[in-house]
């Protein structure tokens, strides 16, 4: 084996669906090929419209140790949420 | 089911009180029902166990192709042959995400390949038996395929997300495999009395490695219980093989066919079917690599994979240069 194929990130966008949803990886030597074996594998059953292929070390990741603090800070402002405002009735649908 | 003999170092689990802060932690997530991800910290067994199994796992579809492949094409008729490309081409898919799977855990692909190629890793036991007619395309969409779907419906709520997330993929689709198998089934039993034989014959070969597929009785299987902690396996060995003869026994009354097996009877009292004792010689011997077809399905893979080294290579020396030249247009 003298060189293993890059692995590639595909997402697929449903037939109704609004946007791509990541389905699973597959190994391809470039980008038109992972087209093609990701329409073949993750498309055979109407699954979808539109393909994108990601090279996997092109992804950067957050990690789960990162959890707290990058996402605790919006758990904290309750006001961004409109149902923390009370509108007397009176006021009618807001 | 696809991974036999998976072994755990560990004889016993550890108890929470032996574990140290990080696995205990990890211990409670898996109790708690919470999914591992590949960038979770985990236990070194618990990795090694899990790349042993999905890779096994995915080496059965891959090898899995060729007993049903040797039938494409002799199919009976067009329908079916479309019906057998589809499925097997499924099965390519099952590998694909499998291997998928396994390369989150820190291994290659190539590396699993070289491992199964060289004979270092194991594939599912059943695909070591023939395919002598085209009855046997049926018994193994109905048998095969359905001990494997008995085994990965449980492996859904596994505890390592993308393992479970491609087992959700694959259990669709084993579907479709199994109910055409049956239906292959139905057809040859509602025909002449030729093609009804024909299918008693498939059922008498492939019902005892059927129910090989799901490794040794519990007694023997010493290394499941930390499996069974981990949440790696949710059900024991002859839990499932039980269910299994529960559900296909009926199936095969419905086609007028008998079961090889003249220990085979209904047990009131426990609510299921009491069978015969598998022959344990045959199914080690088949794992050893002594059974029917083991030598000849690795010559199959290690020849593709050494026939098609110069095609590989072509493709990645064509996409080096592509890419170089869209490099050398930018500058």
């Amino acid at each position: 084996m003298s060189s293993e194929w890059p692995l590639w990130e595909v997402f697929v966008r449903g037939q109704h669906g609004l946007s791509h949803r990541h389905v699973g990886s597959l190994h391809a030597p470039d980008a038109e090929m992972a087209i093609n074996n990701a329409r073949d594998v993750y498309t055979r059953r109407n699954e979808g419209v539109s393909i994108w292929v990601v090279k996997a070390g092109d992804i950067t990741a957050s990690s789960p140790g990162d959890k707290g603090p990058l996402f605790e800070p919006s758990n904290s402002k309750v006001y961004r949420h409109p149902t923390f405002f009370d509108i007397p009735e009176e006021v009618g649908p807001m | 089911m696809y991974a036999q003999m998976v072994k755990t170092e560990a004889d016993r689990p550890r108890t929470l009180e032996e574990m140290d802060p990080q696995e205990r932690a990890f211990q409670e997530r898996i109790d708690a029902g919470i999914k591992i991800e590949p960038k979770d910290w985990m236990p070194e067994g618990y990795r090694k166990t899990l790349i042993r199994q999905i890779s096994q796992h995915a080496h059965s579809e891959i090898v899995g192709q060729l007993p049903e492949g040797n039938w494409i094409t002799r199919a009976p008729t067009l329908e079916r042959k479309a019906i057998l490309l589809a499925k097997v081409q499924d099965e390519a898919g099952h590998g694909l995400y499998l291997y998928c799977a396994a390369e989150t855990l820190g291994v290659s692909r190539d590396q699993l390949t070289e491992q199964l190629l060289s004979g270092k890793a194991k594939y599912s036991s059943i695909f070591n038996y023939p395919t002598l007619t085209w009855a046997d395309i049926g018994a193994i969409g109905w048998l095969v395929d359905g001990a494997a779907i008995m085994n990965q419906v449980p492996l859904q709520r596994c505890s390592f997300g993308p393992y479970s997330r491609a087992m959700i993929r694959v259990c669709k689709e084993e579907s479709f495999h199994q109910r055409q198998g049956y239906d292959i089934m139905m057809k040859l039993c509602q025909g002449t009395p030729e093609q009804k034989a024909m299918a008693q014959d498939a059922l008498n070969r492939w019902w005892w490695p059927s129910l090989m597929m799901f490794g040794p009785s519990d007694a023997e299987s010493v290394h499941s219980a930390q499996s069974m902690a981990w949440k790696i396996k949710l059900n024991s060995n002859d839990e499932l093989r039980q269910k299994f003869v529960d559900q296909t026994v009926p199936q095969a009354e419905y086609l007028g066919l008998t079961v090889p097996d003249p220990d085979l009877k209904w047990n009131e009292d426990k609510g299921g079917y009491d069978y015969g004792e598998i022959d344990w010689a045959e199914f080690f011997e088949v794992i050893k690599g002594n059974g029917p077809c083991n030598r000849e399905r690795m010559a199959a893979r290690v020849k593709a994979h050494e026939d098609g080294a110069w095609f590989r290579e072509g493709l990645m020396a064509h996409a080096e240069k592509q890419a170089e030249r869209r490099r050398n247009a930018a500058a």
